[in-house]
């Protein structure tokens, strides 16, 4: 065994990975080689520490120094200042990290991490995830071994369900009650039944499963075993989309390792208990999230939805009795093998356990992922969290639920966020997408742009999804384009009313929302659009108008030269026009104009 | 794999390594690698450092670096924390008194006198 004396976790997730971290890795690699530190000093690049913001992320331990937005150039530094001489290259800490006597605070101690509860991240951004010894080091593999040693299955539904742990990918269905239907099913070596995890993660902004599996892919792998136990199955698949190239190649790399150690295949743990798990590639369609549609895909077939009942747990992937479950749910599950159901519905609020983890984004300082307990309001993680909104303006609006949620207004910032109270507010909480609005956001656009996403994504095989989300978009688009009419807003409220109560898949049952959401808090948005053709936000083009005050004109020409349409005409030293018929509303001359002279109405 | 024995075997094996990465109350080796204490030889002494400890697989114990603290004619310094202990700091080290304070300090608890800033004023 090498002692080093400090370790380098690099950020290997997307984020970071797609700001540069690889390269910083090899550039360690080569400088540690140059100067014969590698004996001493360990690389490993991790998963997603949740702070993608700040990427990309280095942590130097023992001292926990924690650098952002590390450059290649810096690294010469960290190398030449800190490692070999022990000095903390205070320039590159993150500045929240820092404390106010310019000591380096515990990473626990950052505002953005203080107020998170990581349990299903807990070891994303701490172990290597592509060794599977260091998952081990940190209790891997020990609630698998638990489960087949000294629990029956019937012990295992019943502590699923008694620590109240619920579907985390948007349902929110009690995941110990849905073993329990599966498990009811006959059982035995002629009864196939399979385990899947749906790892489809689509909703725009939404990447928690992507991090779960980057970050600690093994943690899926010995819950779906653990499952497999508890259902009486000895197969799973792992149902991923492809564009997440490097959790692909971490699950593979996974069961290859877990497979080597007898962790997966035969007889594990001489309990005489098999179970295998095997990738399958999704082709980047959203409806492939819903769980038949899911299945149908895995079989081979055109990723459809089939109506249900019968559902998945009596008859699922290949006609036989299936469970599926969703990658966060099951980074829960060896927690709550280990530390027993208390230990988990000890936090959170009454019907909503454990914690969640959010994919913050849009107009959000701290963008990132964050794992707080249920029960935490919106404010908490938006402001003390996410930092607020960028620049200074104003909040509006926070998205939760991605295509299939809804808007919620400042006012309801003080909302505990758990499965109910987002339902009672008229949203959801989907899995776990959080996108933040300012003053600058239109929620008329907003809507639209949800909505024509649904569009894109209706796989076409029931009518109300594939006609009706088409007519909504249509209004939509008219409004936006200053063609709204009276009655509009009704239209489309009946339309989202039907398409909700008869769509065949979850897709369609909940596409209305944005607009249902939208309409019933920011009406007054919707309004201004129809009646008075204006967008109060200045975000639909068709409704905008350019206009140069006169006042303010000092006639320099700067505006004239850049509009590339040739519209804004006037002399030297004379209030300057914009002819309204040409612009093309670009916004060229109002970030020109020194005099701010020039507005959008 | 197929024992609970095997499992932990790996785990304490890998703890180790992963051990640094946790926030605990461990014993802490600081040695001063500025210009000053690199010049004195105070790498050697490090990396018997590091070396006692992985040879006695110690858990707990981390080694890490500062800069100069101000007494450039005592370096080699170390500065050696232990859990509800004053700091004590050694100072003129080489790697040959490294194994004597790793068995009497950070493994026995007793601090060795005669290598401590206190003896040397003396």
């Amino acid at each position: 065994m090498e002692l080093f004396r400090s370790h380098i976790l690099i950020c290997g997730g997307t984020g970071c990975t797609s700001s540069g971290s690889t390269k910083l890795l090899k550039r360690f690699e080569e400088l540690l080689e140059e100067k014969g530190l590698t004996k001493e000093i360990k690389l490993v690049h991790t998963g997603c520490f949740g702070l993608c913001e700040a990427g990309p992320v280095v942590i130097v331990y023992p001292e926990g120094a924690f650098y952002s937005r590390v450059k290649v150039e810096d690294i010469d530094e960290i190398v030449s200042e800190h490692l070999i001489k022990g000095r903390i290259v205070q320039r590159l800490l993150y500045k929240g990290s820092v404390a106010e006597d310019n000591s380096v605070k515990a990473l626990d101690d950052v505002d953005f991490y203080r107020k998170q509860k990581r349990v299903a991240l807990r070891n994303c951004g701490v172990i290597d995830p592509e060794n599977i010894d260091e998952y081990i080091a940190f209790d891997g593999y020990k609630a698998l071994y638990k489960a087949l040693n000294e629990m029956t299955p019937e012990e295992v539904i019943d502590t699923i369900k008694k620590s109240g742990l619920r579907g985390r990918g948007g349902g929110g269905f009690p995941t110990g009650l849905k073993w329990s239907f599966c498990a009811a099913q006959p059982r035995g070596p002629e009864y196939q039944k399979y385990v899947c995890c749906n790892a489809d993660e689509g909703d725009p902004g939404a990447f928690m499963d992507r991090s779960v599996l980057e970050g600690d892919p093994h943690a899926v792998l010995e819950a779906m075993a653990i499952a497999g136990y508890a259902i009486g199955a000895n197969q799973g698949y792992i149902y991923v989309r492809a564009e997440y190239p490097i959790a692909v190649k971490r699950l593979e790399i996974a069961i290859a390792q877990a497979e080597e150690y007898g962790l997966l295949g035969k007889n594990i743990f001489d309990t005489g208990f098999d179970f295998n798990i095997g990738i399958r590639l999704g082709a980047g369609a959203f409806v492939c999230g819903e769980e038949t549609a899911l299945m149908n895909s895995i079989q081979g077939n055109r990723g459809e939805p089939w109506p249900r009942p019968p559902f998945p747990a009596v008859r699922g992937l290949f006609g036989k009795p299936t469970i599926l479950n969703n990658v966060e749910t099951y980074a829960n599950v060896c927690q709550i093998i280990l530390n027993g159901a208390d230990w988990f519905n000890s936090m959170g609020t009454e019907r909503s356990k454990g914690t969640k983890v959010f994919a913050l984004g849009g107009k959000i300082n701290n963008t990132g992922l964050v794992e707080v307990p249920m029960g935490t309001t919106l404010r908490e993680i938006i402001y003390d969290i996410g930092g607020g909104c960028p620049n200074g303006k104003a909040f509006k609006a926070v998205q939760t639920g991605g295509p299939s949620g809804g808007c919620l207004p400042a006012h309801m910032l003080d909302t505990p966020v758990d499965y109910d109270n987002l339902i009672a507010a008229g949203s959801m909480m989907g899995s776990g997408g959080m996108i933040v609005m300012d003053e600058d956001n239109c929620m008329v656009d907003i809507a639209r742009f949800f909505l024509d996403f649904t569009v894109d994504e209706s796989c076409g095989k029931c009518t109300p999804c594939r006609i009706g989300t088409r007519r909504m978009l249509e209004i939509l688009n008219r409004i936006c384009e200053g063609k709204g009419e009276d009655g509009d807003i009704e239209r489309l409220e009946a339309l989202a009313n039907n398409i909700k109560a008869t769509a065949l898949c979850g897709l369609g049952q909940t596409a209305p929302n944005p607009v249902l959401s939208t309409i019933k808090q920011f009406r007054h948005e919707y309004e201004a659009h129809i009646y008075e053709k204006r967008c109060p936000a200045g975000v639909c083009k068709k409704l905008l108008s350019y206009t140069i005050d006169p006042e303010k004109c000092r006639g320099c020409t700067l505006c004239s030269r850049v509009c590339p349409a040739g519209a804004i005409t006037g002399k030297v030293k004379e209030p300057h026009v914009i002819d309204t018929k040409k612009c093309i509303k670009c916004g060229a001359c109002m970030e020109k104009c020194k005099f701010g002279a020039i507005s959008k109405k | 794999m197929k024992s609970l024995a095997d499992l932990e075997a790996i785990r304490q094996k890998t703890l180790d390594k992963v051990n640094l990465r946790r926030e605990h109350e461990g014993t802490r080796i600081v040695v001063g690698m500025a210009t000053c204490g690199i010049a004195a030889g105070a790498r050697p002494v490090m990396l018997a450092f590091m070396d006692e400890i992985n040879k006695r697989g110690l858990l707990n114990v981390t080694v890490a670096q500062t800069g100069c603290i101000g007494m450039c004619r005592l370096e080699p310094i170390v500065e050696i924390t232990a859990p509800g202990q004053e700091k004590v700091t050694y100072v003129h080290m080489t790697p040959e008194k490294v194994a004597r304070v790793v068995a009497e300090h950070v493994v026995n608890g007793t601090p060795v006198a005669e290598y401590t800033i206190g003896a040397q004023d003396k």
